[in-house]
């Protein structure tokens, strides 16, 4: 994992893009500023339509921002001329959900592509594309073509492709959203162990809340083209700031009953073992509602959270909360699913 | 009419035929396989967008295209003096039909182009793969099974086109079915020189279905 002195290796800043239509300009990025240190796994969330795509493609340069900077490894890659663009890109690898492999080439082949179009000698590349199948696991599928793959294996030639040019980056356009769930695990396993090994920095486009929770440091929430919060991954799931974040979690949540006066209660690892709601009901008298709990593990630590209903008598109420609020707890009110309102 | 002259007569015209045919379809995709790169490569939002171009050469190619092929053997006849030298023959035949081939055949390669998926494109830009290598390494390998279904088609049209040239002094089947045929009442050489052109386009078709299934790796 990296540290807040880690060097910064992508510096975003001020960036903007818009689409020029004509029904008049649509803006997909707002002024976005955005810190990638080296060796982060850096999650960005948000929902379809939010910009995410747009910015990841600004940082290779497959778009070009409208306005604004951005300085990969402390080089500004929007001045870049077309040589140094092409040779920044080679440190720069992204992977994508379509996988996006070559159908009419062996997957070894796949994988010597980046080092055929960088000059590298064949056999030397062959050697160095044999040895990345290895690390994905698919030494032995090197002379099959794409199309007799399953998603989970293309994904991993991808991988395998995209490691091929010793990349400092690797950038992950919602590379798990084809693959089922038990896919996604295995290569979100695989994301993990090659940060660790080569350390490599990930950047990591998704809309699904357990890709960032699984194996991000960092994460930004990105909303209507601007980044609504950003902080580590532990931060941001425990105490979302803004409305976007929470209307993030929203899937993880379920609904509560009408009228009802609800609250959250979120347990870290040191005080999940703690009986905190029957020493309430003990210590106050007051009776309370269980509507839900779960466990989850955040950026390596558990989190447990559980959802109660407050008694419906506004003092016994506050007498309630008064004694969690003494706790070693977070706890938060549960507003309402406001019915019908589109993420 | 001796089964032997017949037999010489047919061998001379399917010679001539071949020679017209491989020749046209050679040259024509010379100036229609880069002009179709260029169709789509410079379409808007493509590799080397440049939508002023694009829609130029569209219209170039769709004037040509809608001369009717005998007009156009016409029209040309003061080229093809200029640059074969004579205007009969199946030599002289090969200027019209190129003329007239490669605005199909560039069309036939946009089409076959244009069915690669752009996210393999942008796979290979993200690598850092230049314009050039893309166009060389990624679209027309990806294209192959198409290029090549392409291929059959432009190739028997053009020997469709070739027969249309014996009307007005080509050489080949098609010439031999009008003067024997038809100007002179021969019906058994019409037929027989129709039988060996049915069996050319078959062949030619076949052969064309046969190999784009052979090198198309995204079946199997």
């Amino acid at each position: 994992m990296a540290d807040e002195a880690a060097p910064v290796m992508i510096d975003i800043r001020g960036v903007r893009k818009v689409y020029p239509s004509s029904a008049g300009d649509v803006v997909a990025l707002n002024g976005i500023d955005l810190t990638v240190r080296k060796g982060d796994i850096y999650g960005i969330i948000g929902m379809s339509g939010a910009g995410k795509s747009t910015l990841i493609r600004c940082v290779n340069r497959l778009d070009a921002p409208t306005e604004g900077s951005i300085h990969i490894g402390g080089q500004n890659i929007l001045t870049m001329d077309q040589k140094a663009l092409l040779a920044m890109r080679r440190s720069v690898a992204m992977i994508f959900q379509q996988f996006n492999l070559l159908m009419q080439r062996t997957v070894l082949r796949n994988v010597t592509f980046p080092l055929e179009i960088s000059g590298l000698p064949r056999a030397r590349a062959v050697a160095r594309a044999k040895e990345l199948l290895d690390i994905v696991g698919l030494a032995e599928k090197a002379p099959a073509y794409p199309a007799q793959l399953s998603g989970g294996q293309k994904q991993r030639v991808a991988i395998a492709r995209a490691l091929a040019t010793d990349p400092q980056v690797l950038l992950s356009d919602e590379a798990t959203s084809a693959l089922d769930p038990m896919t996604t695990q295995s290569i979100l396993a695989l994301l993990e162990d090659i940060n660790r090994r080569l350390g490599i920095t990930i950047v990591i486009i998704t809309h699904e809340m357990s890709v960032i929770r699984q194996i991000c440091t960092r994460v930004a929430i990105i909303d209507n083209g601007a980044i609504a919060e950003e902080g580590s991954v532990r931060e941001v799931f425990t105490a979302p700031r803004t409305a976007a974040a929470r209307r993030l979690f929203r899937g993880d949540r379920e609904e509560i009953p009408p009228g009802a006066r609800c609250m959250r209660l979120v347990f870290n690892d040191t005080n999940l073992h703690e009986p905190v709601v029957a020493n309430m009901i003990l210590a106050c008298g007051v009776p309370v509602g269980i509507l839900s709990g779960n466990m989850q593990t955040v950026g390596g630590q558990r989190r447990g959270q559980l959802l109660i209903q407050l008694p419906a008598d506004a003092a016994l109420a506050e007498k309630a909360l008064a004694y969690l609020r003494t706790q070693d707890v977070i706890v938060e009110e549960v507003e309402p699913l406001d019915s019908g309102a589109a993420g | 009419m001796t089964l032997e002259r017949l037999g010489s007569l047919l061998l001379s015209g399917l010679w001539e035929t071949l020679y017209m045919t491989c020749a046209s379809t050679a040259f024509a995709y010379l100036l229609g396989l880069p002009l179709g790169v260029l169709l789509v490569v410079t379409r808007r939002g493509h590799i080397l967008a440049n939508p002023a171009l694009q829609s130029g050469l569209g219209v170039v190619v769709n004037v040509l295209r809608s001369v009717p092929f005998l007009i156009l053997m016409i029209a040309v006849i003061p080229i093809t003096r200029f640059v074969m030298g004579t205007t009969i023959g199946s030599g002289a035949t090969v200027m019209p039909l190129v003329i007239a081939a490669f605005p199909y055949v560039a069309r036939t390669v946009e089409s076959s182009l244009l069915e690669v998926d752009y996210g393999v494109i942008e796979a290979a830009q993200a690598m850092g793969a230049s314009r050039l290598q893309i166009i060389r390494k990624v679209i027309l390998p990806e294209a192959t099974p198409g290029l090549v279904n392409g291929a059959a088609i432009a190739t028997t049209n053009i020997l469709g086109y070739s027969a249309m040239a014996g009307a007005i002094g080509g050489g080949g089947l098609g010439a031999l079915a009008i003067n024997y045929g038809y100007y002179r009442y021969k019906t058994d050489v019409l037929l027989a020189a129709i039988a060996v052109l049915v069996l050319l386009v078959q062949c030619v078709q076949h052969l064309g279905t046969w190999v784009a299934c052979l090198v198309d790796h995204r079946l199997k």
